[in-house]
């Protein structure tokens, strides 16, 4: 069967339970990143008041050992939060709380990614960064095959499913549908959604955000989803290239500005960004996926609407490019640019701090420049 | 079908009697501890007023052979209301009510353990000794094996399961929300929740609790925890070592204070605390499961993030040792220590209590001091 036992419980029983009224306690459940640098965590604590802005919330620890974080001799690891937000699941007054990770020194955790995007961001913030990230994903049943397609094959040939209606066109929109209503509801900048190529595959869209929020919207978005798969008993895989040979592997193509872009004439902004950009080829692949660019290599292959991942382009509404200029951003001569590089397992605090040290603070060759010298 | 026939009842009929207005009568749901120390019974009465206090609720009788306390020629046996909840279930203003066990003769009943717990919390009240309990526990379904694991398998090795979201990680969310609400609702101290690292295995927490409530509040909880599952179809299991083999156990690691240890400087009481478990480690494992320590032995191995059971160990951030110090308490030098020994299906009275005896009455030796 596709779809997981727990999903078979009956929500009408929760349903009871979620209806009794819980006084002044509030559910908090605190979200984070663990030692893969794509898998979530999360675990709650009863606070005997509603939090109202992040400063409101103590911070809190947990084990790393079990997170692949850290040794069970020396496993404590602090959970700092970063970015609060309705949950959609529990409901108000509960939230949910992104949280940063730091290890038993207080350092940064290894996949703490988010510590020196907030630095790098702060040193931006004249420039008023925009992104806006496309998270493309793929529906599994529970036993590892694309949800919807027949158990032991594959269905027809990609061509009528991309933003697809109907049963034999559209697979598990009802996931979609919910989890773009937890979003709006969570308070995250979800701005659209659509069927993608493959049957089972979708697509939503965060943004616009400025600086760190991106990071912060897109992971909590991805949590929402894992959360709203779980409730159906389906899984969201986050994998560059699910089914290898001719079906669409799964990207973030992440779109960005910057105020001067988005004025008069910042085209030659956006040109002379690309033009930095080409010359950064390799860090920024190495940006763009946990893997230092191993997931991405089953991906850019060059076909399937990627770009190769060996070589950097280019172009006006070109879909094949690493850099595509949306064809309306050519004719006004003002606007954003989309890198369609970042893979759809990304994180997306790598992705937009990158973006920011090679367009913005002009960094050239392979290492981050460290500021703190 | 891993769920029970009873799940399949039609929730709709049912909810539709419950909202039938009871007028001034009052349910009370009676709740005890049978004669094997880890099962709990309950039955119900009705009331013609809303019992405010314990006070208001009276003493009642069952039939303790029906429950392994009691021969059938003599079985009656007392229940003697000890702390009252608001009815999650049956909703206001239904109560559940906790209760003692006594024999016939008045003596406690062998597993009614919170007699001696009460005694020895009221010798040092003065202290404010506070605990938290970590619940752990595992959902199984009707057929004995874990919820949602392949029927005649195996899930793929722990790693991702821990604290873990998604349909291939969680198993079972469902309860514990439920769980939560209910706790929440009722009165329960229960102050957080998280996914355990076998899948199908969860934890709550409740605490912090003074002296005798944490006993309370810790049997309640568990009340509720296998209410809710009857109602999903599901079984909740505090055995401690469920599946043999590279699969966690289930624990009830018990946190704990005093005012001395939570004020500045207290990591110095702390420590001498460590110092007298230290000597007096045997006595607190036959303390910490209700068969004296060989519930125990397959779960305290020295894998898995415990210690081994013929050894005592303390640390700072180390899972593996017998007591931890939490990091944060280390540094301000003041705080609480964990104490992760005691297994899932401890009696919390007896675990209190032993705390007690050995950090703050300072007792030494096997046996506990009788007063």
């Amino acid at each position: 069967m596709a779809t997981s036992t727990s999903s078979k419980l009956n929500k009408a029983v929760k349903q009871q339970y979620m209806d009794l009224p819980q006084g002044d306690m509030v559910q908090a459940m605190y979200i984070w990143i663990d030692g893969s640098g794509e898998g979530v965590r999360c675990k709650t604590r009863t606070l005997d008041y509603e939090p109202k802005t992040i400063e409101d919330l103590p911070e809190w620890n947990f084990d790393g050992s079990s997170t692949y974080q850290s040794e069970g001799s020396n496993s404590d690891m602090f959970l700092i939060p970063a970015a609060m937000f309705r949950d959609p699941f529990r409901k108000d007054p509960n939230k949910l709380v992104l949280c940063e990770v730091l290890k038993y020194n207080r350092k940064p955790a290894e996949t703490n990614l988010r510590h020196t995007c907030k630095q790098i961001m702060t040193m931006v913030e004249n420039n008023h960064p925009w992104f806006g990230m496309e998270q493309e994903y793929t529906l599994l049943g529970t036993d590892g095959h694309p949800f919807g397609w027949p158990s032991n094959g594959f269905p027809g040939p990609q061509g009528p499913y991309y933003c697809g209606v109907g049963a034999d066109k559209a697979y598990g929109r009802d996931v979609v549908e919910a989890h773009y209503r937890a979003c709006l509801y969570a308070g995250v900048q979800i701005c659209g959604t659509n069927a993608e190529v493959m049957p089972a595959q979708w697509e939503f869209q965060v943004g616009p955000c400025e600086g760190i929020n991106m990071g912060d919207h897109l992971w909590v978005a991805r949590f929402i989803l894992h959360r709203v798969c779980e409730d159906f008993g389906v899984i969201a895989s986050f994998d560059p290239k699910p089914i290898p040979g001719n079906w669409n592997g799964a990207g973030c193509h992440t779109n960005f500005s910057t105020k001067e872009m988005r004025e008069d004439g910042g085209l030659k902004v956006i040109e002379e960004s690309i033009e930095r950009l080409a010359k950064r080829h390799r860090y920024h692949i190495r940006a763009y996926d946990p893997k230092g660019g191993l997931d991405n290599a089953r991906r850019l292959t060059g076909h399937h609407e990627t770009s190769n991942i060996d070589e950097f382009s280019a172009g006006v509404a070109n879909r094949g490019a690493s850099i595509r200029i949306p064809r309306a951003v050519g004719q006004d001569k003002k606007g954003y640019f989309e890198d369609r590089r970042p893979s759809a397992n990304c994180d997306p605090y790598v992705v937009t701090e990158a973006l920011v040290r090679t367009c913005l603070l002009k960094e050239e060759g392979e290492e981050p420049t460290d500021y703190s010298k």
